[in-house]
């Protein structure tokens, strides 16, 4: 399980950002791509474990799913994967192995304290 | 009174540390012509025997070398060892992957001038290793007969993230009842395209033709460079 090391690293980046703006921070605002190798239940609990005796303790960490998305050469559009285990376009079943997003694993925006 | 958050915009990539080192390995790699290939599979595919006979049938023809990932021991660079390349272990402690930086460190006094081929073997592990990028021309992800077919469909992230499949233990396919086109279906279907290579490092069956296929990413690869 590497989700600790990684909640590790958004707690430190979180919080480096929070410090140089001057601003705390209620919660932490994440894409994740389905295919970023990261497990998303075992990110938010050890996001809790990172912010422990941080300044960012009790703070939250918010997910934003981000599905596979990938280039259909036979319809020349992208297209949202329908499941994981089929990289193919969904309208007209080309398989596909170019992936336009899903790799995500990117911090957007801190939720700040009133 | 406004109860909306107030959300302060920022965009960084988690892995940015990471992936910074790793291009900068790659760089690295190409200016002194290295073509570095990793390994990665669940434990017990049998990487550290291929290995070691990929290592064994390229040594007398190219210089090739190994850094090989473990929690704890050294076996498996002792093992490695006997085909006479040089080899390296990473012990990671409790970390169950290698990072870039791990890999920049173990490189440190290594003139890779002197090096045609370096090969990275990974912790075994079919998830973690998923999300790191080590600066690598060739990612191979090993799966062995004893596995059964389904493994590409249960992990089709680390799948996805390899440029090619090695089958590895074909010599037991039989006395396991292994499924050759539904597991060359599975990676399909997760990494359609894949070159799949099918393997017995035991008996040396299939050997040639993944050697073949890694001569010439090589070759293409030294092109790149050089033009």
């Amino acid at each position: 399980m590497h989700e600790l090391s990684i909640a590790m690293s958004i707690v430190d980046m979180a919080q480096e950002e929070a410090e140089r703006r001057n601003v705390r921070v209620e919660a932490v605002h994440l894409e994740l791509g389905a295919l970023s190798g990261v497990v998303k239940e075992a990110l938010l609990f050890s996001f809790e474990i990172a912010c422990d005796g941080t300044p960012l303790e009790g703070s939250r960490l918010v997910v934003k799913d981000v599905p596979i998305e990938v280039y259909c050469p036979a319809c020349n559009l992208p297209k949202i994967l329908a499941s994981m285990q089929w990289f193919c376009c969904p309208d007209c079943g080309a398989q596909t192995a170019e992936v336009i997003h899903g790799k995500e694993l990117v911090i957007t925006a801190l939720e700040l304290k009133q | 009174m406004s109860h909306e958050p107030r959300l302060l915009e920022v965009r960084k990539n988690v892995l940015k540390q990471n992936d910074v080192i790793a291009r900068a390995l790659r760089d690295r790699f190409r200016s002194q012509g290295t073509y570095v290939i990793s390994l990665v599979s669940s434990p017990g595919a049998g990487k550290t025997t291929f290995l070691e006979k990929t290592l064994t049938l390229l040594r007398p023809h190219c210089r090739v070398a190994a850094l090989v990932g473990d929690l704890a021991t050294e076996n498996d660079a002792i093992r490695l060892a006997r085909s006479g390349a040089p080899v390296r272990q990473i012990t990671t402690g409790t970390l169950c992957h290698l990072e870039a930086a791990m890999v920049e460190h173990s490189l440190n006094d290594w003139n890779l001038g002197q090096l045609d081929l370096l090969f990275i073997e990974n912790v075994g592990n079919l998830v973690c290793p998923a999300s790191y990028d080590l600066g690598e021309d060739l990612r191979l992800v090993l799966l062995s007969v004893t596995e059964g077919e389904d493994k590409p469909l249960k992990y089709p992230t680390i799948f996805n993230s390899a440029d090619a499949a090695v089958i590895t233990k074909i010599d037991l396919a039989a006395a396991v009842e292994f499924d050759d086109l539904t597991a060359n279906a599975n990676i399909q279907a997760v990494r359609p395209g894949m070159s799949v290579f099918k393997v017995s490092a035991k008996t040396g069956e299939g050997m040639d033709a993944f050697l073949q296929f890694l001569a010439q990413k090589h070759a293409r690869s030294s092109q790149k460079t050089t033009v």
